[in-house]
C-alpha cells in the first residue's frame, strides 16, 4: 500500500483575497516534494485557484463566517487536495459545458470547471455532502 | 497585484502586476472601462508580470474585448509567459484576441 501524508492542511474564512496566498503555500510545498516545475505554476495554481473560489464564492456564499478547509496528502505517485466548504454542494456531472465551442469561447463565464477537469487528473467530489472538491495531481 | 495605466502614443497600455484572478479582476475592467469611457480606442495589456490567470479573470478579458469592440476600439496582448500561453490555447482563446511576444510587437500591431 502506497504512503501517504499530510503536506498542507489550512483553513480560511470565505474571503477570495486569501485565494492568492494558499495558492502561492500549496505551489512552494508542491515544488518541496519534487512535483515537476510546470504541474507546480500552471496546473496546480490555476486549478486550485479555481477550486476554491468555487467555494468561497458558491458553497459558502462569501459568508466570511463560513470556513474552506484545504488539505493536501502526498504519496508516491500523486499529491491529492481536498477542498471543504460549508455549503450545500453540488453536482458536479451537471456541468458539462464545453467553454471551448465556437458558440461558447466569447462568453465570459464557464471555464472554471473545464480548467479544472483538463489540468487535473482526476476531479471529484468526494464525502456524503458534496462540499468537498477532490483534486488529484500526477507526479 | 497592482496595475499601472500608460500611455504610447494613441495607445493605453495596461501592466498587469501580479495574478489576474477573481479577487482582483474588477479592478482591472473598471480602470479600462474608465479609460474606453475617456476616449481610448487602442488598448494593450502587458502580461510580462503575471504568472497565471484564473477563468475569472479569464471572463474580464473576454467581456473587455467586446465592450472595447463596441466603442470600434481594438485590444492587444503581450507578453504572455509560457503558462498563460497553454492557458489560452487549451481555452481556445487564443482565437478571441490578438496576441504579441513582446510589447513592441503588440504596439507595431495596431
Amino acid at each position: 500500500m502506497a504512503r501517504t501524508r499530510v503536506a498542507l492542511d489550512v483553513e480560511i474564512p470565505s474571503d477570495v483575497r486569501y485565494i492568492e496566498g494558499v495558492v502561492e503555500l500549496a505551489a512552494a510545498r508542491c515544488r518541496e516534494l519534487h512535483i515537476p516545475a510546470r504541474k507546480c505554476s500552471l496546473n496546480l495554481r490555476v486549478a486550485l485557484s479555481e477550486a476554491l473560489s468555487n467555494a468561497i464564492l458558491r458553497g459558502n456564499g462569501a459568508c466570511r463566517d463560513k470556513m474552506v478547509r484545504i488539505r493536501a496528502t502526498v504519496s508516491d505517485d500523486a499529491v491529492v487536495f481536498d477542498i471543504a466548504d460549508q455549503g450545500p454542494g453540488f453536482d458536479l456531472a451537471a456541468e458539462q459545458t464545453d467553454p471551448t465551442t465556437p458558440e461558447n469561447v466569447g462568453r465570459e463565464a464557464g471555464r472554471g470547471l473545464f480548467l479544472m477537469r483538463h489540468l487535473m487528473d482526476r476531479v471529484e467530489l468526494v464525502g456524503d455532502r458534496g462540499n468537498t472538491v477532490r483534486l488529484t495531481l500526477r507526479r | 497585484m497592482s496595475f499601472s495605466i500608460s500611455k504610447q502614443g494613441d495607445v493605453v497600455v495596461v501592466d498587469v502586476d501580479g495574478q489576474l484572478i477573481v479577487g482582483i479582476r474588477q479592478e482591472l475592467k473598471q480602470k479600462v472601462l474608465d479609460e474606453l469611457e475617456r476616449g481610448g480606442k487602442k488598448f494593450l495589456i502587458d502580461f510580462s508580470q503575471t504568472g497565471y490567470i484564473d477563468s475569472s479573470g479569464l471572463g474580464v478579458l473576454v467581456s473587455l474585448s467586446k465592450k472595447i469592440r463596441e466603442q470600434g476600439g481594438e485590444l492587444r496582448l503581450a507578453n504572455l509567459n509560457d503558462d498563460l500561453q497553454t492557458l489560452f490555447e487549451l481555452t481556445k482563446l487564443d482565437t478571441l484576441f490578438q496576441i504579441s511576444d513582446t510589447r513592441e510587437r503588440a504596439l507595431e500591431s495596431f
